[in-house]
């Protein structure tokens, strides 16, 4: 059985059709990166996964386990499958340790000195055990991202997805948060990640999904997508972006 | 024939002064309160209470605090309570004073980002959990300077309480001018108290706007 099974997804803003029906399995420890242009629906379908979205038609299911848009579900299934943003979205009153804190304390009533030792070795895996106690606004770009992707840890997710993670940063911070989203990839995390990062795609996952207006495009390992793209429009999309 | 002293009328627009004072504080200690509940309405989940809370608002925001004043003070007369002046005009200023400050903290709440709402959901927070630990925390720092703002417009707003008959700094004016003929010294000194009871509030407004925002830049 897939870890996360997406089928026959559509999902509509008013009239406008964003996913036209989407077939995406993956397995435990597969790292996908969903390239596409912009409007495409990459970003839409995996906020879809998180529930921040509500499908129209459709079914996700998450280690067996439907995706409902009731709360009681909603929240199992984000204990599953974190999520890392665009833009951080860290908690800008809230000190970096504390942040990595909050939702184990509040959602999984973990004690504190437990959450606070969480905290501690979560943030020293992205490599900021040193910024405990710094606010966001203290923080670069880089580091802000790499506390945020410490705070999904800490809820010790089965997957994660990545929506544009290094899209905001200045080019010399893309790096740091590529280096530690490759190690967990080593590590064997589940990844699914929209991303414009090509060398990195190539590099790091083991399936590239393409998206079209609202369609899975092309699918396939990065050798093949990349090398041999079958459609005129990835041939062009890669054209334009390499 | 003049037997009044400046000093005793000054004394006796600072013993009313008191009551502008307790009105005020009342008013707006009691406006918070009842402010924060239909907050709670305004930003919850019940379309009902959204809608209702919004009627509220339209309805004190569209009308002047005089009607308001009157129709506390006749309207429950009507039906054969009888209210004193203290009461009608405390009760007027409290919903007026609610019906503000749930549309500045209404602002304050949806000035939050909507990353937020998405980061702390996606970590598996339910509503309250939100509201309490990332949303009014950022929220209740942006209000503070509004909110003290608004202090100063209750303050003002008690003036109209003296046209319903209680006595505060106002009307205590109009009753120490008909004793002593000396309308501009009277009210001059009226004047006078109203800032200094207003200014110091709008001052920490802007002080506290300053200080809140330099420390939300660097903590």
């Amino acid at each position: 059985m897939s870890l996360i099974e997406i089928t026959e997804v559509k999902k509509r803003f008013g009239d406008n059709e964003v996913l036209k029906g989407i077939n995406i399995d993956v397995e435990p420890g597969e790292v996908i990166a969903i390239i596409g242009r912009s409007g495409s629906g990459k970003s839409t379908l995996l906020r879809c996964i998180n529930g921040l979205e509500n499908i129209d038609e459709g079914s996700i299911s998450v280690a067996g386990a439907q995706l409902l848009p009731d709360e009681l579900h909603l929240k199992a299934l984000r204990l599953k499958v974190g999520m890392i943003f665009q833009s951080f979205n860290l908690f800008p009153h809230l000190t970096a340790g504390r942040n990595v804190m909050l939702s184990q304390m509040v959602v999984k009533k973990t004690p504190r000195a437990e959450a606070e030792e969480m905290a501690k070795k979560m943030l020293e895996r992205v490599g900021l055990s040193h910024k405990f106690d710094a606010y966001p606004d203290q923080l670069s770009g880089g580091q802000q991202q790499r506390v945020a992707i410490a705070r999904a840890l800490a809820m010790q997710p089965i997957a994660l997805l990545c929506d544009e993670i290094t899209s905001a940063l200045d080019p010399e911070l893309v790096n740091e948060v590529l280096a530690v989203v490759k190690e967990l990839a080593a590590e064997g995390m589940t990844l699914m990640m929209v991303t414009h990062e090509m060398r990195f795609a190539r590099e790091v996952c083991s399936r590239v999904v393409f998206m079209h207006q609202g369609r899975v495009h092309e699918i396939g390992p990065p050798e093949e997508v990349f090398s041999n793209p079958r459609t005129a429009e990835l041939q062009q999309f890669l054209g334009v972006t390499h | 024939m003049n037997d009044f002293t400046t000093w005793d009328i000054l004394r006796n627009l600072l013993l009313a002064a008191r009551w502008t004072v307790l009105l005020s504080v009342v008013s707006f200690i009691g406006g918070g309160l009842v402010g924060a509940l239909l907050l709670f309405l305004r930003i919850g989940k019940s379309r009902l209470g959204q809608i209702f809370v919004r009627f509220y608002v339209e309805i004190f925001q569209g009308t002047p605090l005089l009607m308001q004043l009157f129709l506390a003070f006749f309207g429950l007369g009507l039906f054969g309570i009888d209210v004193p002046a203290w009461l009608a005009a405390a009760v007027a200023l409290i919903l007026w004073s609610a019906a503000f400050l749930t549309e500045i903290w209404r602002g304050c709440v949806e000035a939050v980002a909507r990353g937020q709402w998405e980061a702390s959901s996606s970590l598996g927070m339910g509503y309250l959990q939100q509201m309490r630990y990332v949303i009014l925390p950022q929220a209740l720092r942006v209000a503070v300077p509004p909110t003290v703002g608004f202090s100063v417009q209750v303050v003002k707003g008690t003036a109209l309480t003296s046209i319903i008959g209680f006595v505060e700094l106002s009307k205590a004016g109009t009753m120490v001018t008909n004793a002593t003929f000396e309308p501009f010294t009277v009210y001059g000194f009226v004047a006078l108290i109203y800032f200094c009871l207003c200014w110091p509030l709008s001052k920490s407004s802007q002080i506290l706007e300053r200080k809140l925002n330099v420390a939300h830049r660097n903590h």
